[in-house]
C-alpha cells in the first residue's frame, strides 16, 4: 500500500483501429499534491483523462484510484466510484445551461451519495455547501438563483469549479478550465482553485497546453516525455 | 427523482419544440377520442332506436329497407300494405299488441307518422323506457289532433294549441300542401333521443281524412273537394297502411310468428326482427366507422413520430449536456433514462391536453350535435375502453422514446465526460 492517490503502471491505450496512443510506464499523484501536465493538442490529453476516470479501459497495464484498481470494477462500478471520488472540471460551457447556478453546483450531490454525505456532514446540508463554495469561490449569493448561462465565462468557471470540489472528492481533474479566461483572471482563478483544493485536501491534476501556469504547481509533468508512444512518433 | 427535473428543465429549455410536439400529439389524441365517443355514442343509440318490438312488418322488400323507413323515417317504403293483413296479425293469437304505421307525409322537413293510441302505450326505447309526455295528452276522437316529437316542437317552437298544415311527400319544400285541413297540437312528447323526436304523429283518421277527396295522387277540385267538418263525419276507415310493429305474448314465438307472416298467401309480406336488422345496418356502415378509426389511429402515430423526430434531432446538439451529466456522475443508464423520461413527459402531457380538448369540445359542441344529428355525447369519465386506448398511447410513446434514448446511449458512452463542439 503507497500512500498515492492516483497510480498508473504501465499503462497502454489505442483506439480501435489505430496505432498506439498513449504507453505510460509509470504516473503516480500523491494526496493533496497538485501536478501540472503539459501536452499540446492532439497529444492524447483527453484520452488519458478518459483512462484516469475510467470511461475507457487500457489495453494494457493498470490505473488505481484511491487503491482500487478501475479494470476490476464493473463498468457501473466504475462510474459510481468516479462519480464518488473525482471533480471534474473542464473548459468552458461546462455547465447546464438551463439550471441555475446553485443547482450546477450540487450536481455530483445528486448522483453521489458519498459526497452529498460529506457536504452534509462537513456544512450541515448540501444547500449550505453549496452556498459556502460559491463564496469562497468569489461568487455573489445572488447570483445563486440565476440561470447558469446568464453568467459571464469568469463566473462560470468558478461555479463550474465549486462543483468539482462540493462533496469533498479526494481528486480534482481540470481539462484546459483556464483556456477561454485573460491573464489576470486565469491567476486569480488557479489561486482560488489551488486554496479550495488544500483545504478540502483534493489532489489536483490540471492539464493545459498554457505552459505560463506551471510554475504555480508543486510538481510539473509533460504528457510528451511521460508517454512513450509520443516519443517514438514525434516528429 | 432528480432525472424527472433535469428532464423538465431540459424540455423546458427547449419550450417551443417541445409545445409543439405536445400540441401535435393532443390534437391528434383528442381526434383519436372524438371518434372513439362518437362511434361508441353514435352505436348506442342506434341500438337504442327500438326496443320491446319482436317483429317489424311491412311491404316484401329488403330487411334493413323496411327497417329505414319504418324506425328511421329514412326512405320511403316500396309498397303499402293492406288494412286486412293488419287486422288479420293484430287478431294472432300469440300477438299481444299492434301498432299500425302510415307514412308519406311531412311538415317542413319533419316526417308526419299516422298512427293508432297504441302507439303511445306500446311504443318502447333505449332500455323498454316508454314514451312520456312532457305537455299535453295524445291525440282522442278528433282526427285533426298532432302530436310532436319533442325535436319538433323545439326546432318550430310549436306548443299544445298550435294549428299548423301539413304538406303532402316528404320533401323539405312541398308543392301540395293539406291547406284546407289544418291540424291542432295537442301533445309534446319528451325527448328520446331517437327518430321519435323528430316525428309528427297523428291518428290513421287523421291521415285518412287528408286524402279522403284525393285521386290519382292528385287533391280534388272544386265541387269533388271534402272540408275538415265533412271529413269529420266521415267513416275514416284506411285501406292501407306503410308497415306496423308487433309485440308478442311469448318471444319464443318470435320465428313461428315471423315465418307465418313471410308466408302469407293474401298479400306478399316481411317480418324482420328489429335486433337482428339493427345489428346488419350497423354493419354496413361499420366499414366506414373502422376506416375513420383507423385514419384518426395513424394521426396519433405522426404524432408520435413527430415527437420521436423532435427529441432524435436535439440529441446531437445536446451531446454537451449528456457529456456534463457523465461528468457530474450521471451513468449512461441515467442518460437513458433521462430520455425515456423525456418521451414519457412529452406525451404525458399530450394526453393529457388531448383529454382536456375533448372534454373541452364536447362542451362547446355537445348542443350543436344533439341538435343536428340527434347524438348526445355524454361528458362522463373516460370510459375503460378510452383509458385502455390512452395507455396504449403512452406505451407506444415510451416504445418510441426508446430509440433515441438507446441513442443517447451510445453516444454518452463514446463521448465520455468532455466533448469539444
Amino acid at each position: 500500500m503507497t500512500d498515492a492517490l492516483l497510480e498508473l503502471h504501465d499503462v497502454a491505450f489505442a483506439w480501435p483501429g489505430q496505432p498506439t496512443l498513449l504507453d505510460i510506464p509509470a504516473l503516480a499523484l500523491a494526496r493533496g499534491e497538485s501536478v501540472f501536465l503539459h501536452g499540446p493538442s492532439g497529444s492524447g490529453k483527453t484520452t488519458l483523462l478518459g483512462l484516469l476516470g475510467g470511461v475507457h479501459l487500457p489495453a494494457r497495464g493498470s490505473v488505481s484510484l484511491l487503491g482500487q484498481s478501475l479494470s476490476a470494477l464493473s463498468s457501473s462500478a466504475r462510474d459510481r466510484f468516479r462519480a464518488d471520488h473525482t471533480g471534474y472540471l473542464f473548459q468552458q460551457f461546462n455547465l447546464l445551461p438551463f439550471l441555475p447556478v446553485a443547482e450546477n453546483i450540487a450536481l455530483p450531490c445528486r448522483f453521489s451519495a458519498l459526497r452529498a454525505r460529506r457536504a452534509t456532514e462537513r456544512h450541515g446540508s448540501v444547500a449550505r455547501a453549496v452556498a459556502i463554495l460559491a463564496t469562497q469561490l468569489g461568487l455573489d449569493e445572488g447570483l445563486l438563483e440565476r440561470r447558469a448561462d446568464s453568467l459571464s465565462i469568469g463566473q462560470q468557471q468558478r461555479v463550474a469549479a465549486a462543483r468539482a470540489l462540493i462533496g469533498q472528492p479526494e481528486l480534482v481533474i481540470a481539462d484546459e478550465p483556464t483556456s477561454a479566461l485573460d491573464a489576470d483572471a486565469r491567476e486569480a482563478f488557479l489561486t482560488l482553485l489551488f486554496a479550495e483544493c488544500r483545504q478540502a485536501h483534493a489532489s489536483l491534476l490540471f492539464v493545459s497546453h498554457d505552459r505560463s501556469l506551471a510554475g504555480l504547481f508543486d510538481r510539473n509533468l509533460s504528457l510528451l516525455t511521460l508517454n512513450r508512444a509520443a516519443a517514438l512518433e514525434t516528429p | 427523482m432528480y432525472l424527472l427535473r433535469l428532464a423538465f428543465a431540459s424540455l423546458a429549455n427547449r419550450r417551443f419544440t417541445a409545445l409543439l410536439t405536445v400540441c401535435a400529439i393532443g390534437l391528434s389524441i383528442c381526434l383519436l377520442l372524438a371518434v372513439e365517443r362518437v362511434r361508441t355514442e353514435a352505436r348506442a343509440s342506434f341500438a337504442n332506436t327500438i326496443s320491446g318490438t319482436d317483429l317489424v312488418v311491412g311491404a316484401r322488400s329488403g330487411s334493413i329497407n323496411l327497417l329505414l323507413y319504418s324506425v328511421f323515417r329514412i326512405g320511403n317504403a316500396t309498397n303499402n300494405i293492406r288494412w286486412e293483413s293488419f287486422e288479420h296479425f293484430q287478431a294472432h293469437p300469440q300477438v299481444k299488441w299492434a301498432i299500425p304505421l302510415s307514412l308519406g307525409d311531412s311538415h317542413r322537413g319533419y316526417r308526419v307518422l299516422g298512427t293508432s293510441p297504441a302507439y303511445f302505450t306500446h311504443y318502447r326505447y333505449g332500455r323498454r323506457q316508454a314514451l312520456a309526455f312532457s305537455a299535453g295528452r295524445p291525440f282522442a276522437d278528433d282526427p285533426f289532433d298532432v302530436v310532436l316529437g319533442a325535436e319538433v316542437a323545439q326546432a318550430l317552437n310549436y306548443s299544445p294549441g298550435t294549428e299548423i298544415v301539413l304538406a303532402h311527400g316528404v320533401a323539405d319544400i312541398s308543392l301540395v300542401r293539406h291547406d284546407d285541413k289544418p291540424f291542432r297540437v295537442v301533445g309534446i312528447l319528451a325527448p328520446t333521443g331517437t327518430p321519435v323526436d323528430r316525428t309528427l304523429h297523428i291518428s290513421l283518421a287523421g291521415m285518412e281524412a287528408l286524402h279522403i277527396d284525393w285521386r290519382n295522387g292528385m287533391p280534388a277540385r272544386g265541387a269533388a273537394r271534402v272540408s275538415a267538418d265533412e271529413a269529420r263525419a266521415m267513416a275514416l276507415q284506411p285501406e292501407a297502411i306503410t308497415a306496423f310493429l308487433l309485440g308478442l305474448k311469448s318471444r319464443i314465438a318470435t320465428f313461428a310468428v315471423q315465418r307465418e307472416i313471410n308466408d302469407y298467401r293474401a298479400e306478399p309480406l316481411l317480418a324482420i326482427l328489429p335486433g337482428v336488422a339493427l345489428q346488419e345496418l350497423w354493419g354496413l356502415m361499420s366499414t366506414a366507422e373502422r376506416a375513420l378509426l383507423i385514419v384518426s389511429m395513424f394521426v396519433v402515430l405522426t404524432g408520435l413520430v413527430g415527437m420521436l423526430t423532435a427529441i432524435l434531432a436535439s440529441l446531437n446538439e445536446r451531446r454537451r449536456e449528456m457529456a456534463i451529466l457523465r461528468s457530474v456522475g450521471a451513468r449512461p443508464a441515467h442518460v437513458f433514462g433521462l430520455l425515456i423520461l423525456e418521451a414519457g413527459g412529452i406525451a404525458a402531457v399530450g394526453i393529457l391536453l388531448g383529454v382536456a380538448l375533448l372534454y373541452l369540445g364536447i362542451v362547446l359542441g355537445r348542443g350543436w350535435v344533439q341538435a343536428r344529428y340527434g347524438l348526445f355525447l355524454p361528458l362522463g369519465l373516460p370510459s375503460a375502453h378510452e383509458l385502455t386506448i390512452l395507455a396504449g398511447i403512452y406505451a407506444a410513446a415510451v416504445t418510441m422514446g426508446a430509440a433515441p434514448a438507446w441513442r443517447a446511449y451510445r453516444q454518452s458512452l463514446a463521448d465520455g465526460l468532455s466533448i469539444r463542439l
